[in-house]
């Protein structure tokens, strides 16, 4: 990006010697690129084998699901919908706010953010990829996975929101993948990457974080029959939630990177995330109050999801450890933030950032989706705890997720620290 | 040994290590792919089926059943009826809670044994009171119970089906006789349209539906009580392999009290409209514009 000072910049459009070469370029920039993610320290090969067992007890798992039926989760037809649609929402709020490094890098030209900015792009890919696992592992069919291709399926959209949700969420896909692999392959080239490919995706990539979670809320919030989920408040807060958890992740994963790697990340893009935090855990906080104000105040039976959700009903409190257990971790992220010592002191704003994780996981994991369901639509009161197996291959797609956001991270990062170029790499297709 | 040399041979332990716990885990789902059909996997959407190829997947599913259950049965799609638009009427004056329509609906559409699966919930609730908050399901002593009444709830084929509207695949529709079927072999299992139903009328099949051969109704519409694969919905069909030669529901059939009516809208002769236009009569949740065609009436 804006580094004219590169000594080993190449020529903008060196004459290739055949069509074939940067074809060949390409092939041996990815060969080079994957081989990275089997080289690296003690540390490195631990932490991947750990992920690789725990995504192998969740393959097996899911294996299981699909033999023996869904019959081995805690569904039912009273909650059709659990722990892995639940882990969906927060991984597409995950994946929207990463835009959070992109909207200061390219929108106020923070230059600090600009240096990091590729591991939230990266961190937008790998979130979708868990995304994508926890719609594949919640289909009783994906065998009939084909039924939703457009163009080859029957793509009953644009009446489904479902449909919208596939558009966005590959579509974003698409955009980050195309801008973080572009701008790493320039700079792996050592050249200049050019702004006409990759600035309109960048800005287009803004508004799409954003549809990816709006659309995601339109698909609860449009339905009547869930007065739970029936809400307009629905998408804002998603957003907001958004705007927490994605911005923790990255504060968390920055530290991770300026402790074990050799670049150097300065205090600024970490502040600047935190700022945003400081303004989002407290909008977050006042639309809770704002629906609880609304659903309690007024009663009746639009309410009894609400009732049950934090304080149990008729003899049922299967939910009330999580949604108190995650009120209470964004009130105290909440308080964290706004101490002075979580400006001064690192260690302090990872434990805001670790609150405000685990409290926005489970309030728009298990306190979003499980309460809708509870009491069903006939106000039939059937509770649901996740089962082993729920949690296994929860678990898993995790750790997949984590392992492909690893392996990107230090590709990326030794490409954008110099460690992988073509030149070292070329000295017999250059002679 | 050297460093590197080391190196490498942990890398080649690490890698059949590795490798070893893949083939192990992967097995389940080895074993999943091996029974997945891909003639089934590979089938269009019934609308995309020329009679010629629906023939032939009746014949196929029938030969299956023949196989798995030792069962002849017959598999048949009998299309809508040109002016016939079906309704249904409950008259809640009259339903006494004996559950005899649900267990009609278990035996008739093939239903899996294990869960005691039915179409039909019959809520009791309390005399004086809508609020289905104060409604039972489960209740377990003689009916009618004093001082309550009793609201037996199915698929309302509403003309304006949330259920339809968010199926990704298109894999649910109404037909033109008003029923809302599933094919059984499109639906991909996302149950988004058991999240949008405010009636509770769609069932998931959580597991292959188990069912003693001696229990299997050979009588089969492949929209309607054909046996289910597992992982995907099923609902009511107002019995539409009966209802569409003529015959009634199997539920208005096991009714004691006769507090069913069934038939057809556009017949100004049918007792149905007669129910309609004589009855006070109301539609549940009306407010969420759903436009249900089943209708509660009291004899009044």
């Amino acid at each position: 990006m804006t580094d004219p000072a590169d000594p080993i910049r190449l020529p903008d459009a060196p004459a290739p010697r055949s069509m074939a070469e940067p074809a060949l370029t390409y092939l041996r920039f990815l060969r080079r690129a994957i081989a990275l993610a089997f080289q690296g320290s003690w540390r490195f090969f631990a932490w991947m084998i750990v992920l690789s067992a725990i995504a192998l007890v969740g393959m097996n798992a899911w294996g299981h699901q699909l033999l023996r039926g869904m019959q081995v989760t805690d569904l039912s037809d009273h909650v059709s919908w659990g722990l892995y649609i639940a882990n969906f929402t927060f991984g597409v709020g995950l994946a929207a706010g990463a835009v959070m490094m992109v909207i200061p890098a390219y929108l106020y030209d923070d230059h600090d953010m600009h240096d990091v900015v590729i591991i939230g792009e990266l961190l937008a890919i790998a979130a979708i990829v868990v995304c994508m696992g926890f719609v594949i592992v919640d289909m009783g069919r994906p065998d009939r996975l084909w039924h939703i291709l457009p163009g080859i399926g029957r793509f009953h959209w644009p009446v489904s929101m479902l449909t919208w949700d596939v558009v966005v969420l590959n579509g974003y896909f698409l955009l980050n993948l195309h801008i973080a692999g572009y701008l790493l392959y320039q700079r792996y080239l050592g050249r200049r990457p050019k702004r006409r490919w990759y600035l309109p995706f960048v800005f287009l990539s803004i508004f799409w974080a954003i549809s990816i979670h709006t659309v995601t809320a339109f698909l609860y919030q449009g339905l009547g029959g869930r007065p739970f989920w029936n809400s307009a408040l629905l998408a804002p807060r998603f957003i907001a939630t958004a705007f927490i958890s994605g911005p923790a992740f990255v504060i968390i994963v920055l530290e991770v990177v300026r402790r074990y790697s050799s670049m150097k990340i300065g205090d600024g893009p970490s502040e600047t995330l935190a700022r945003v935090m400081r303004i989002t855990v407290l909008l977050n906080l006042f639309m809770l109050a704002s629906e609880l104000f609304t659903a309690l105040y007024t009663g009746g039976a639009h309410a009894s999801a609400v009732r049950y959700l934090f304080f149990g009903a008729h003899g049922h409190h299967g939910l009330v450890p999580y949604i108190w257990t995650a009120v209470t971790l964004n009130v105290a992220s909440a308080i964290l933030l706004h101490l002075p010592r979580s400006r001064a002191d690192r260690r302090w704003l990872l434990a805001a950032c670790a609150c405000a994780f685990v409290g926005v996981y489970l309030e728009k994991g298990m306190g979003l989706i499980v309460p809708a369901f509870i009491p069903s639509t006939l106000h039939e009161l059937v509770e649901y705890a996740p089962s082993m197996t729920e949690w296994k291959v929860s678990a898993g797609i995790w750790a997949f997720g984590l392992m492909v956001l690893t392996v990107a991270i230090k590709i990326g990062l030794s490409v954008w620290t110099g460690r992988l170029t073509a030149q070292e790499s070329a000295p017999e297709a250059r002679a | 040994m050297t460093a590197p040399t080391r190196r490498v041979a942990l890398k080649v332990l690490g890698g059949t290590l590795g490798a070893g716990a893949f083939a192990y885990a992967a097995q389940p789902i080895a074993r999943w792919a091996a029974g997945v059909s891909l003639e089934e996997t590979l089938r269009r959407h019934y609308k995309e089926l020329t009679r010629e190829e629906l023939a032939q997947i009746l014949r196929h599913i029938e030969a299956q059943t023949h196989e798995t259950y030792g069962v002849e049965v017959q598999v048949r799609d009998l299309p809508p009826q040109e002016g016939v638009s079906f309704g249904y009427a409950l008259n809640l004056s009259l339903c006494i809670g004996c559950r005899k329509c649900a267990e009609a609906c278990h035996v008739e559409n093939n239903h899996d044994r294990r869960t005691n699966n039915s179409y039909i919930r019959v809520l009791e609730m309390e005399q004086g009171s809508f609020d289905m908050e104060r409604g039972q399901v489960d209740y377990d002593h003689t009916v009618p119970a004093p001082g309550k009444y009793y609201m037996p709830v199915q698929c309302h084929q509403c003309d304006n089906a949330p259920c339809v509207s968010v199926c990704p695949v298109e894999a649910t529709w109404k037909e033109r006789d008003g029923v809302v079927v599933v094919d059984y072999d499109w639906c991909i299992g996302c149950r988004y349209c058991e999240a949008a139903c405010p009636y509770h009328a769609r069932r998931f099949n959580w597991s292959k539906p188990e069912i003693p051969a001696a229990e299997i109704n050979p009588d089969q519409g492949y929209l309607s009580n054909r046996i289910r694969p597992q992982g995907v919905v099923e609902k009511c069909t107002f019995c539409l392999h009966r209802t569409r030669r003529g015959q009634l529901p199997a539920c208005l059939e096991a009714c004691p009290t006769g507090a069913r009516v069934f038939g057809n809208l556009l017949d100004p002769d049918s007792d149905l409209r007669w129910v309609l236009e004589h009855k006070r009569v109301y539609v549940l949740k009306e407010e969420l514009g759903t436009k249900p065609r089943f209708f509660y009436f009291f004899d009044v």
